[in-house]
């Protein structure tokens, strides 16, 4: 394992990750404003709208309202960072984050949490599988998927410090933490290397970075050098470490909290596909279906984008 | 409006958002006119590598606000920019012109009530009430009345106007700017689409479409004599 990762037993909270770096932020610079859609205290806007009610605007249940307004907040020179589930985010304004942010290449932020399966019991209705998917084929638009507490204000810090639109895509709940630092060196689209190995390779994003390593470890004591690569930006993705991958390793595994058509694992085989292809590749995540309802831990076996899934997999790629 | 030649890029100029943004073959000559765009660029309009077509791209045109075309959207851009004003202490004003049909968009509405909740009194929301849509006339399609009152229920002072009279229009827009109390101001315009044209006007079938040479000559005939016309009226009323 790298010096800077870790299998943790603690998890915390990204959404307090978010929050509390959003506050920093809003410290540091005036332009920084932040809306939020009913869901203040879900995606933790409230720690900034505690010191900061002036620049926090809570539009209610309105999520394109607050989207197309944060598109006037930056035409009128702020930086706004518009937070909601993702599942809303991504999908019920659409249309405005289209038109309004994208077309127009405008600097707004958007955090997108209780991203994937991880609203768990709340049902299909809130779980986002289609995000990444649906935000993907959008110029100008950077998407990212932070794997843990530290990783997730690191990229609230750089979305504020890069130019355009953002989309940030965290969980509800807690994520184990993978660095035990934040000096290692977090780039918006440059992958971290958490586990060096060349027999096969796990590219994640998101808990699934947590899960890949376990998997790792657990994959050495059979003989099995896994790599894991955390891709945190998947957009624009990081395409000379999957060819390192593919040339240097035993084939490629994607795992994500996700639906497998449109997101990482996509957005991966398209650069295997354009450069002669992968020895071995697999793409894990929630099979094209409206996922189950259950515990997060339940619902990650059952697609086997946990620990034992991702073994699973890469054990029967390798044929053993 | 404090907007032209020499300011369209300060931070204190004044906003319109043309939420119908269908209107850009209207806007993009008026931005030529005030020197902002260039006049060259007016007879490539609609041709393939164009800088602008029927939807006009802020990052194409010169002096445009914002793109749009998806409808619904203007109000709360608008919303969004006259919320920048108040925060960076400016005094400009933000003026969006929406489209009556637009007005279906559940997100209009969204952006109204927020608009009252937060007391955006620097905001001016116009709506050209042609009474047409593509389909059809608006109250055939989807009915929008009482019209009027579904803007004072959602917290505007409203005014209803002859849209198509100057003296109208700027009585509004000045009473709308003293406005003294904390509610949003909408301007309702009461207008004929295609006024001025015999053949077009209030005729919901050109929404959009392509004039023959036959037909542009009588529209340029019927324009002249309008305009002579209204010029005709003005002087004997004394405006």
């Amino acid at each position: 394992m790298k010096e800077y990762a870790m299998i943790s037993e603690e998890a915390r909270s990204t959404t307090e990750a978010f929050g509390k770096a959003l506050t920093s932020l809003a410290d540091e610079h005036k332009d920084v404003v932040a809306l939020s859609a009913d869901l203040a205290g879900s995606v933790k806007v409230t720690l900034m709208q505690k010191k900061y009610p002036e620049r926090v605007f809570d539009v209610g249940i309105a999520e394109q309202n607050m989207v197309s307004m944060a598109a006037g907040l930056a035409l009128g020179g702020l930086v706004p960072f518009a937070a909601t589930f993702s599942v809303f985010l991504s999908l019920r304004d659409l249309d405005q984050l289209h038109t309004d942010i994208c077309y127009q290449d405008l600097n707004v932020k958007m955090l997108g949490s209780h991203g994937g399966t991880s609203f768990s019991q709340a049902g299909s209705t809130h779980h986002a599988l289609e995000d990444i998917a649906a935000l993907r084929g959008m110029a100008n638009l950077t998407i990212i998927c932070p794997a843990d507490y530290v990783e997730t204000q690191l990229a609230t810090k750089a979305a504020y410090e890069k130019y355009g639109p953002i989309y940030i895509r965290i969980n509800r709940g807690t994520d184990y933490d993978v660095y035990n630092t934040e000096s290692y060196g977090f780039e918006i689209g440059k992958s971290v290397l958490m586990n060096e190995g060349n027999d096969f390779t796990c590219i994640a994003c998101g808990s699934m970075v947590h899960e890949a390593l376990v998997a790792a470890r657990s994959l050495k004591e059979k003989g099995v050098d896994l790599r894991v690569i955390n891709m945190h930006t998947i957009k624009p993705i990081d395409k000379d470490a999957i060819l390192k991958a593919m040339k240097e390793t035993g084939g490629i595994v994607t795992a994500e909290d996700h639906n497998v058509i449109g997101g990482l694992g996509s957005a991966v085989s398209e650069v295997v596909a354009e450069n002669g292809g992968a020895k071995k590749f697999k793409r894990l995540g929630v099979p094209d279906e409206f996922s189950i309802i259950g515990a997060r831990k339940d619902i990650l076996a059952h697609y086997e984008i946990d620990a034992a899934g991702i073994e699973k997999n890469v054990l029967a790629l390798l044929n053993k | 409006m404090n907007f032209g030649k020499e300011n369209y890029l300060s931070p204190d100029r004044d906003r319109l958002i043309i939420s119908k943004g269908h209107a850009g073959v209207i806007t993009a000559p008026i931005l030529a006119d005030l020197g902002i765009m260039d006049e060259a660029l007016l007879p490539s309009y609609n041709h393939t590598g164009s800088p602008f077509g029927v939807h006009l791209d802020k990052r194409k045109v010169k002096g445009l606000e914002a793109s749009t075309g998806s409808l619904g959207h203007g109000l709360s851009i608008g919303l969004g920019l006259a919320m920048a004003a108040r925060l960076n202490q400016k005094d400009y004003t933000t003026y969006v012109l929406l489209g009556d049909g637009e007005c279906d968009e559940g997100s209009i509405w969204e952006a109204a009530m927020s608009a009252a909740h937060f007391k955006m009194t620097n905001l001016i929301t116009l709506v050209d009430r042609n009474n047409c849509m593509i389909d059809g006339r608006t109250e055939d399609v989807m009915a929008l009345e009482p019209f009027a009152d579904k803007w004072r229920a959602f917290g505007f002072e409203v005014m209803e106007i002859d849209g198509h009279l100057f003296p109208e229009i700027i009585s509004a827009l000045e009473k709308a700017k003293a406005n003294k109390t904390d509610k949003p101001v909408c301007i309702i315009l009461n207008t004929f689409k295609g006024e001025g044209v015999g053949f077009m006007r209030d005729n919901y079938k050109w929404h959009y479409g392509t004039l023959n040479e036959e037909q542009l000559a009588e529209a340029f005939a019927d324009l002249e004599a309008y305009e002579t016309a209204r010029i005709a009226r003005a002087e004997k009323e004394g405006k």
